[in-house]
């Protein structure tokens, strides 16, 4: 079920970012400040909490994971190279010609298990495999990892009722709240707070923490259910481009094609701050 | 006897959901489902309230888990407001689904161009492995519903509202085969939905006692397209005609032309819905009447065009 355990999740976590780093340096740029803003939520997941195996893919039984925030594959990519679903040498080719590595994931890529990228999809995908499991009487549990600029995207609390209405408690989300969008502030684009009383009007069980906390989020993931009955949304309070002190906190960072130069910069941040 | 496609679908479904229980029915309140339905159904029907995004997105992610969910909108809602979701959710993962797309074409009547789809043919038959049918009648709709249980990908049915009339008897359609149900060699007739196909059939009956043989071709499959039939039918003939309750463009009669314009070229008029909202206000039968798909524009189309040719040549 967990990752390696003889690793920190902070180690795994500080790999991620630089595999990131290195695929924002490729000639096609990347996600960069987003992916940086749920590293350690991906570390927690798949290094700690989900019932995944990478030598088993499509075992029926397997918790489900949806990156409904899709631009920031980068981070995916990196995380499921770590975990073992393909070799980290494959992220080299992020964007070229002749990868499976696209700009949004793809289904192509091993442990990828629907393609997002288009915002507003990810809520309604993890309720229909929470539905599936209910009626085929698995346990798995099924989570989605959602923008905070996504959730201006209506779908999205189409998907947040059905959930409480039907009261599918196997299904964890994971916002990303950054606080940033593309080109600005959430709160001063569309404000959303006080977001955590949304979710629980909206019938949700909500808890918040510390978004680059992985062994605290890993302890709230794996607890979930948090209520009986109730779908569960963890607020992940994070900084965009966490760990890279040129960037962390700007929209900026929402997109970066690093140059030679920022690349060795960039790598040189990580390495001190390990 | 007159029967609506959307009850003969909805009625054929409930013993198919007992022998397959991994077939669900979801439903954004449409209506269609009353009470007594709702409980011999049991748990293998669930209506998930009005959002249609949310439809087709969960029943995608239940589709990838296993499912077989009939989900339940009508056609305006489902390929307008859900396209997106059905593109990439269902069509792009291919994934079983089946879009059950009641108020097809006119069929909304008075309701009104909110409610009425004329562009949903066009709009989701080029999606990659969307197979999308139009049901001339009841019992090709319940033919299509039972082969939907062993079809591979997504399916778009368009299904009516009101009562509509059965075609004349006829071996049940198969998903992906043109039926042939009239053979002539001056002309071909190529319609889908019922009144277009009865429209044509009519017509042929009339063009007959003019000494013009047409063939009429039921072209209940817009994807994947039976474009051998087609253009089998059209290589002797001189005119195609087509006869759809869409828009002009892009449904049907572009799916003939595209066909024709590759493999056979030949004239081919379309005759649909003008290039305008609807504004008439009336049932099916009379916007049917009103934008004059009827048999006797066929004809008058088909013996103009005939005649002009003879004067040209």
């Amino acid at each position: 079920m967990t990752g390696v355990a003889t690793d920190t999740l902070e180690a795994v976590a500080a790999r991620i970012r630089a595999h990131v780093v290195d695929m924002c340096a490729g000639p096609e740029g990347g996600h960069l400040g987003g992916a940086f803003s749920c590293t350690e939520v991906l570390t927690a997941l798949y290094f700690s909490v989900l019932n995944v195996d990478p030598e088993r893919p499509d075992d029926p039984d397997r918790d489900r994971f949806l990156l409904s925030k899709g631009h920031a594959a980068v981070g995916l990519y990196a995380t499921l190279a770590e975990r073992g679903y393909f070799p980290t040498e494959e992220l080299a080719g992020y964007g070229r010609p002749g990868s499976r590595l696209m700009g949004h994931p793809v289904r192509a890529v091993p442990g990828v298990e629907l393609p997002t990228g288009s915002l507003g999809h990810g809520l309604a995908l993890a309720c229909g495999f929470a539905l599936a499991h209910r009626y085929a009487g698995r346990d798995a549990r099924s989570f989605v990892l959602l923008g905070d600029g996504e959730l201006q995207e209506g779908s999205v609390w189409e998907a947040a009722i059905a959930a409480a209405s039907l009261r599918l408690d196997r299904v964890v989300a994971v916002v990303d709240r950054n606080g940033l969008q593309l080109t600005g502030s959430t709160e001063g684009i569309a404000p959303m707070e006080p977001l955590a009383d949304r979710w629980r009007d909206f019938g949700w069980s909500v808890r918040e923490a510390d978004g680059h906390d992985p062994v605290l989020l890993a302890e709230h993931l794996a607890a979930a259910p948090w209520e009986p009955g109730r779908p569960s949304v963890l607020i992940a309070r994070t900084v965009k481009g966490h760990g890279l002190p040129f960037l962390e906190g700007r929209a900026a960072s929402h997109y970066v094609t690093l140059s030679e130069r920022n690349h060795a910069r960039a790598l040189g941040a990580l390495e001190d701050a390990r | 006897m007159s029967r609506a496609t959307r009850e003969a679908y909805r009625d054929r479904l409930l013993p198919l959901m007992a022998e397959h229980p991994e077939l669900i029915c979801l439903d954004t309140d449409t209506g269609l489902f009353n009470a007594d339905y709702v409980t011999a159904a049991g748990d293998q029907y669930l209506n998930l309230g009005i959002a249609e995004h949310n439809l087709m997105g969960m029943a995608a992610g239940m589709a990838a888990c296993g499912r077989m969910p009939f989900v339940n909108t009508m056609a305006a809602f489902a390929t307008s407001r859900a396209l997106e979701p059905i593109k990439i959710d269902i069509a792009y993962n291919r994934l079983p689904v089946r879009i059950m797309a009641t108020h097809g074409g006119l069929a909304a009547g008075h309701l009104g161009p909110t409610h009425q789809a004329l562009e949903d043919l066009a709009v989701l038959r080029v999606l990659p492995g969307m197979t999308v049918v139009v049901p001339a009648d009841a019992a090709a709709t319940e033919a299509f519903v039972e082969q939907s249980v062993d079809l591979e990908g997504p399916l778009y049915v368009r299904l009516g509202r009101k009562p509509t009339p059965p075609l004349p008897a006829a071996a049940p359609p198969v998903i992906g085969r043109a039926q042939t149900l009239r053979e002539g060699g001056d002309v071909v007739l190529a319609c889908c939905g019922p009144y277009p196909v009865l429209a044509c059939l009519a017509a042929a009956d009339v063009l007959a006692g003019h000494g013009v043989e047409a063939t009429v071709l039921n072209l209940h499959t817009l994807s994947p397209f039976d474009a051998e039939t087609l253009v089998a039918a059209a290589r002797p003939a001189p005119l195609v005609v087509t006869v759809e309750e869409h828009w002009r463009s892009g449904g049907l009669g572009g799916a003939v032309a595209e066909a024709l314009a590759e493999s056979a070229p030949t004239r081919v008029l379309r005759l649909g819905m003008p290039d305008q909202f609807v504004d008439e206000v009336g049932n099916q039968e009379h916007l049917v009447d009103h934008y004059d798909l009827t048999a006797d524009r066929v004809v008058r189309t088909v013996r103009t065009a005939l005649d002009q040719k003879e004067t040209i040549g």
